[in-house]
């Protein structure tokens, strides 16, 4: 039972990062309609930030803040130097564009930190394991991780929800055509929504990079994870992204931690640790394509467009 | 004019035909992997080659010499894409390289079929020791279960009494895992196998190590992974608490960037950067002074390499042509390897030592030293069923 609730705290621990990619993912898909392959990569920038930044200033929390804001920068000059003329385009379009930002901002970074990868150690008091139960010990930083996820989760909540800029991105969702016909300046709403979404994608990248180690490439991986996150909880809902990652995240977790001993008790030892890995890491595919099937526009749709 | 031209310089390039046949160029394909995280050790690879080939005069078996350089991106169809370019359309006289256990066993059929000399210089699949060696198919590295069946040895010497054993899903992993149990006498308390290459957090598995209370884990994860796999066994706080043993997961490359947190975590190789003899401590200087870095125990297999294919080229006279003679020559192994002793067995595999390592801290370098023998002259357990012809 203990041991259950360690592995539901790490399946909830994968499933805030998730949630912290998914999250800007799904605004810049829900408002500009836009397919971003390249958010894998501002979670990359923001990871090499953070590692350069923390080792310039010896401080993991002022590198952190730096590279969040210098992600935002690189998102915000992105958009308007590349992302902006492929509003309105096709789909096709999107991907193959962005598909090429991945490749160039895989060489820039090749270029300038060269190719070996770096590393964001944590400051010592962090390699422990914190009691959250009694018998439960769980990894601090993991727990860190949870806690500053769902700080940004309720921040995020009450920028979209609570504030006008958030009446505005809304309102973009809904009906792009409209916003802009009431006078709004929806170029800049876009400039401001995409540099949300990468200083979100970078956060999830720099909270990730004292696990994973930086590298190039790191963010192609889990973003496969993160458009299976938005599809499940309906493009362009915030709330669809905060749940379906979590659903994500525990399914992952679970699935790793007990499929391969339920498959042992069915099939051959051998077959069974073969099978078990393969098993558990399609459960979530699975999941994506019965959604699909059922509720085609997710599980909590952004309201009709 | 143009045809007359074109004829001209076919004829051209037909009469200095022979002449090129005597300063005849040795053809080398190398296959690693050059991209993504594991760049590194292809780049290791390919840097104790090129030193190799500087400190043989720029030529091998006296010849000159061609090398390409070709990568697999760490996947089985790529890299037998590729080792069917090198021996189709460059007609390669010989195949180097492989760090990877399941891209090798994909190429392996091509290799063996074409008769080419390989020499694998990482890739310990047990399978090419056994079942599938081949005449013309060597060795420079060990097979994969060697390193950790000496591990087992010195984790009973240790008192090890039950293991949590962790490694990813492929060949090479399931090779690590299998070969501590050839030694190690203690019980085994779980075994994980992750998704590869793409699996790296690790938390489920280390929170199945932590419940299972064993005395100590044993992981492999070769190249970036190891970096990952260590930072978080110590994020997770088990470091004072389970004690971690591991092959090829700590090396020079991972080194820099583990730093303290690879301190206290023994290992096993056959070669460590301190080895006493002469070739190593020419090999190791002048690969610091050329590149800046440390080499790795997979470029010192890249080295011996290039020094087998030369000391059986000389032996042959620079003749690739005749598989049997050069076979032969490959098989008296005379030359200095940088691990001291070398020589193979009747599979191709060498016998050897195997050493047990630690990590050190001198100022603010982090390197690996030599602690202490644990097997001498080791030969693989699968020998016995390499059927090789004579």
């Amino acid at each position: 039972m203990l041991y259950l609730i360690e592995q539901c705290l790490n399946g909830i621990q994968l499933g805030m990062l998730l949630f912290l990619l998914a999250a800007g993912l799904t605004l810049i898909f829900g408002i500009m309609d836009l397919v971003n392959l390249a958010h894998g990569s501002l979670y990359m920038i923001g990871a090499y930030f953070a590692a350069t930044f923390a080792a310039a200033t010896s401080s993991f929390i002022t590198g952190a803040a730096l590279a969040v804001a210098a992600t935002l920068v690189v998102g915000m000059v992105l958009e308007v130097v590349a992302i902006r003329r492929l509003y309105g385009r096709d789909h096709l379009d999107h991907v193959l564009a962005t598909f090429g930002l991945i490749l160039f901002f895989n060489d820039l970074v090749r270029w300038i930190w060269g190719p070996a990868g770096m590393s964001l150690p944590l400051p010592m008091e962090m390699l422990t394991a914190v009691e959250v139960l009694p018998g439960v010990f769980y990894p601090a930083f993991r727990l860190v991780i949870i806690a500053a996820t769902l700080v940004v989760a309720v921040l995020l909540y009450i920028l979209v929800m609570r504030t006008r800029v958030g009446m505005l991105i809304r309102a973009g969702a809904s009906n792009r055509e409209m916003v802009g016909a009431l006078g709004i300046n929806i170029k800049l709403l876009y400039t401001l929504v995409f540099g949300l979404g990468a200083a979100l994608a970078g956060f999830a990248g720099l909270m990730q990079a004292p696990i994973l180690t930086v590298q190039i490439g790191m963010g192609e991986n889990i973003l496969l994870l993160a458009f299976v996150v938005i599809i499940i909880g309906g493009i362009g809902s915030i709330r669809g992204a905060f749940v379906a990652a979590i659903i994500v995240g525990v399914m992952d977790t679970i699935g790793r931690a007990f499929l391969p001993d339920l498959v042992r008790t069915f099939v051959s030892a051998g077959a069974g640790s073969s099978a078990g890995p393969a098993l558990s890491s399609m459960m979530v595919y699975m999941l994506m394509a019965i959604v699909l099937v059922f509720r085609p526009e997710g599980l909590f749709p952004a309201t009709s467009k | 004019m143009k045809r007359y031209l074109l004829a001209a310089c076919a004829v051209a390039a037909l009469a200095t035909t022979p002449a090129l046949a005597q300063q005849k160029t040795v053809k080398i394909g190398f296959i690693s992997s050059f991209s993504g995280p594991v760049a590194a050790i292809g780049n290791d690879m390919r840097n104790s080659f090129e030193l190799a080939l500087d400190h043989l005069g720029r030529k091998i078996g006296g010849l000159p010499v061609e090398v390409i350089y070709e990568d697999d991106q760490v996947k089985p169809e790529v890299g037998l894409q590729k080792t069917q370019k090198l021996i189709e359309s460059d007609k390669v006289d010989f195949m180097v390289g492989y760090i990877w256990s399941n891209v090798l066993l994909a190429s392996l059929k091509q290799l063996v079929d074409s008769k080419t000399v390989t020499v694998v210089a990482n890739a310990g699949a047990s399978q090419l020791a056994g079942e599938l060696c081949s005449p013309y198919v060597f060795s420079t590295s060990w097979n994969n279960d060697q390193l950790p069946r000496a591990l087992g040895t010195y984790m009973n010497q240790k008192g090890v009494k039950s293991v949590f054993q962790i490694g990813p899903n492929y060949a090479a992993g399931k090779d690590n895992l299998d070969g501590l149990m050839l030694s190690f006498k203690g019980q085994v308390a779980g075994r994980e196998m992750t998704r590869w290459p793409d699996q790296l957090d690790f938390s489920a598995e280390l929170s199945k190590a932590r419940a299972a209370k064993p005395d100590a884990i044993f992981a492999f994860y070769p190249g970036g992974a190891g970096v990952q796999f260590v930072t978080q066994y110590a994020q997770s706080g088990l470091k004072g608490q389970i004690p971690l043993y591991q092959t090829f997961t700590i090396d020079e490359l991972s080194l820099p960037r583990l730093k303290d947190l690879a301190i206290g975590v023994p290992g096993v190789s056959h070669w460590v950067n301190d080895l006493p003899n002469e070739a190593n401590k020419k090999y190791v200087a002048d690969y610091k002074a050329k590149f800046k870095l440390s080499p790795s125990f997979y470029g010192s297999q890249t080295y011996d390499a290039a020094m087998l294919i030369d000391a059986a080229l000389k032996e042959t006279k620079g003749d690739t042509a005749n598989k049997d003679s050069l076979r032969k020559a490959m098989e008296k192994a005379d030359f200095k390897s940088v691990r001291g002793d070398f020589k193979f067995g009747p599979n191709h595999i060498p016998i050897q030592a195997f050493y047990l390592q630690d990590v050190v801290k001198e100022g603010d370098d982090y390197r690996l030293k030599t602690v202490a023998k644990i097997v001498d002259n080791d030969q693989d357990p699968h020998v016995g069923k390499c059927k090789m012809p004579n």
